[in-house]
């Protein structure tokens, strides 16, 4: 184990794949001479070269198609996209190609590439830069959905993306990059594998789900829970959008028969919406109250700090999602 | 000669076929360009890749995939050459090295890169033929493509089947410059064009091509002059055209002019001829009846292949589907049907004026080494 930054872990596990596997190549704007945008590909230029750390124009939808075909032909491309919100100009390539190339031409070909992109609020980035869109992604069949919220995720879920036979649309969190945690380290091979959900704090009173940074803010509030309210929440972080670890949100619901999902994307058609959908159609008679659902604010993500931090969410509206969920009386069990 | 043949047959029997309802959804023929897709797909080696657009039967049937598969995806059976998933637009034959038709216009451009890429990473001595049509030249990922292609010195030929149309918007109406060969040169792709109604033509001018990105690693686009007969799709009322402007250009049919060349030269005589012609419509024959008798596939088939699966998977990857994707099928059956009823197809040709109409065509220049 290593104390390292979420950057460095997503750096380690491209170095330890780059270096197990040739097929293993780079594409990606600024992510060579300049170290990348958020300095993930640092230093990866100067062991594999140009002809595996390979600069890109700003050309995304191209160079995730380029991505598709390399992958197509036997290697394994992982391309870098600046942020969440530039993989819309790549979505051509992303949903028509990369995820369904494998179904349509009848199981013939495969796309065994990952897509890097950043998401998330809390930079003043503005209305192009800090939307978290894992929904868009998760909605599209052929592709799998990852979104890390710890520096051993991070490194395991990216090195089992990079192994994967499918599409990987790989979505970190800008917020994320510098945040510190315990990571295994070669020689330990640290892969996490897609579609298990982890429980990040067992409890008994009420679930509560996060995505991406969500999860650490869902972990906080845990907390707050505990000390001020005397709650005990169980916190899940389900890593994995596709596949989804359902099973395990499905058994803590079963256990507190209260649910809080939070996430930072818009509520409408959300991760939390289908979830929501899929906990009240498969364990309805476990829920003691109305699933509540914290997300970010349905409208473009403002500049302004003071209108920024009210269109995301934070501790606070997750402890009190958490007391509204509690505010109801348990069912009285039948007989 | 025969395969000219065999796309042209394959492509009047696939109208035929549409007519009666036995092909779904949209359907491109390419009948008119058999000498582009021919005379260009011939300078390829076996192990070179080729990449296709929607108009991509007669690239699956010049790469040998055997016509009955993909008569057989037409129909939409499980023995099409994309096991019924793709239809007309998605024809693929990994096996042949033809990587798949596209649907999306332009959308075929950056994977052929890519996997001209992947050539150059391996030290592959391959070489990719990208097919695409005068509209994609407007793509966003026509421009993206060029660049990369020349910056970073890829082993592909770009062909661009100039047809005049990109679907009913004539070329001088898509494009401000038509001559659609100098349209990668700002990108640092040369540009070359043959006349693509003459396959010996088109294959010396890709042949060379293809020749140079191998050897040299660099990008090239080749704009080959053509002309499709028929509509955009089967669903096209050609009210942009005249019918004087169709049979201008059926008098320089590829097929015509391929086979007076072969007859002045004694190389074909006319019972030479009238056998390879009745060889493609046995072929073509043989195909419907093959897609014919191939069963629809199985209404519990329509979850496979959206992943690869292997064993160590769990969690929930599509819905619908069980947790554990290796607990079966319960997918609710769905009715096999023949597709939809094609849309009215229409021979109503304006008689509008089109006097200003030039074509883009006119001799077809050197190649300039």
């Amino acid at each position: 184990m290593a104390t390292m930054r979420y950057r460095e872990a997503l750096g380690e596990a491209l170095r330890e794949e780059m270096r197990r596997d040739e097929r293993v190549f780079l594409m990606g704007e600024d992510i060579g001479v300049f170290g990348g945008a958020f300095k993930v590909t640092e230093g990866l230029l100067e062991e594999f070269g140009e002809r595996r750390v390979r600069d890109t124009p700003i050309s995304e939808n191209t160079i995730v198609g380029m991505g598709v075909g390399a992958a197509m032909t036997g290697m394994r491309p992982v391309v870098e996209l600046m942020t969440i919100n530039f993989a819309l100009l790549a979505f051509d390539q992303i949903v028509n190609h990369a995820a369904h190339i494998h179904y349509m031409f009848g199981g013939q070909a495969r796309v065994p590439m990952v897509v890097r992109m950043p998401q998330g609020a809390g930079h003043q980035l503005g209305p192009t830069h800090s939307h978290c869109l894992e929904a868009m992604f998760l909605q599209v069949p052929g592709l799998l959905v990852a979104v890390p919220s710890t520096a051993a995720d991070a490194k395991g879920l990216l090195k089992s993306a990079i192994r994967d036979e499918n599409p990987v649309v790989f979505i970190e969190h800008e917020s994320l990059y510098g945040e510190r945690g315990e990571v295994p380290e070669a020689p330990t091979d640290h892969l996490v594998e897609f579609g298990r959900a982890a429980v990040r704090r067992q409890g008994s009173d009420v679930t509560v789900v996060g995505i991406s940074r969500q999860a650490r803010t869902a972990e906080t509030a845990a907390e707050v829970l505990e000390r001020e309210h005397g709650v005990d929440a169980e916190v899940i972080d389900p890593r994995t959008l596709r596949p989804l670890d359902l099973g395990t949100i499905l058994a803590s619901v079963a256990k507190t028969g209260r649910l809080v999902i939070v996430e930072e994307g818009w509520p409408h058609g959300g991760v939390g919406a289908n979830l929501a959908a899929l906990v009240a159609e498969q364990a309805f008679d476990s829920l003691d109250a109305p699933i509540q659902r914290v997300s970010g604010a349905d409208v473009p993500m403002p500049y302004s700090k003071a209108l920024e931090d009210v269109a995301y969410p934070h501790t606070r509206q997750v402890v009190e999602a958490a007391l509204r969920a509690l505010s109801e009386a348990p069912k009285v069990p039948a007989g | 000669m025969a395969t000219m043949l065999l796309i042209r047959r394959f492509e009047e029997r696939a109208g035929e076929m549409y007519a009666r309802a036995k092909v779904g959804g949209f359907l491109h023929l390419a009948i008119g360009e058999e000498a582009a897709i021919v005379g260009s797909a011939r300078a390829l080696h076996e192990h070179d890749y080729l990449v296709s657009t929607y108009r991509s039967h007669g690239h699956a049937l010049v790469r040998g995939t055997a016509p009955g598969r993909v008569m057989a995806e037409l129909f939409g059976r499980v023995d099409g050459c994309s096991r019924g998933r793709g239809g007309s637009m998605h024809m693929f034959d990994g096996q042949r090295r033809f990587m798949g038709g596209y649907g999306i216009v332009g959308g075929n451009l950056p994977i052929a890169a890519g996997i001209a890429l992947a050539s150059k990473l391996k030290n592959a001595d391959e070489v990719t033929l990208c097919t695409l049509g005068d509209g994609a030249c407007n793509q966003g990922t026509f421009s993206e493509t060029m660049n990369l292609a020349a910056l970073w010195g890829l082993p592909i030929v770009f062909l661009v089947t100039n047809n005049q149309f990109g679907m009913g918007t004539s070329l001088e109406r898509h494009s401000a410059v038509t001559e659609l060969r100098s349209r990668g040169e700002g990108f640092g792709v040369p540009g070359w064009r043959c006349d693509g109604m003459d396959v010996a033509d088109t294959h010396r001018v890709v042949d060379h091509a293809v020749r140079m990105a191998r050897n040299d690693h660099r990008p090239i686009l080749v704009e080959a002059i053509t002309y499709r007969y028929r509509g955009h799709s089967m669903a096209d009322p050609e009210r942009y055209r005249t019918k004087e402007q169709v049979a201008q250009w059926r008098k320089r049919d590829p097929l015509d002019t391929f086979r007076s060349r072969l007859q002045s030269e004694g190389i074909l005589d006319d019972d030479r001829y009238e056998a390879l012609d009745d060889a493609a419509r046995l072929q073509v024959e043989e195909a419907v009846q093959f897609a014919d008798e191939s069963p629809f596939p199985a209404p519990g088939s329509l979850y496979e292949d959206v992943y690869v699966l292997g064993d160590q998977v769990s969690g929930q990857y599509s819905f619908g589907t069980p947790q554990s994707p290796g607990d079966g099928d319960e997918q609710p059956p769905t009715e096999a049907s023949a597709g939809e009823i094609p849309q009215q197809i229409t021979a109503a040709l304006q008689e509008a004026d089109d006097a200003s109409w030039q074509g883009a065509g006119g001799e077809p220049e050197q190649v300039e080494a």
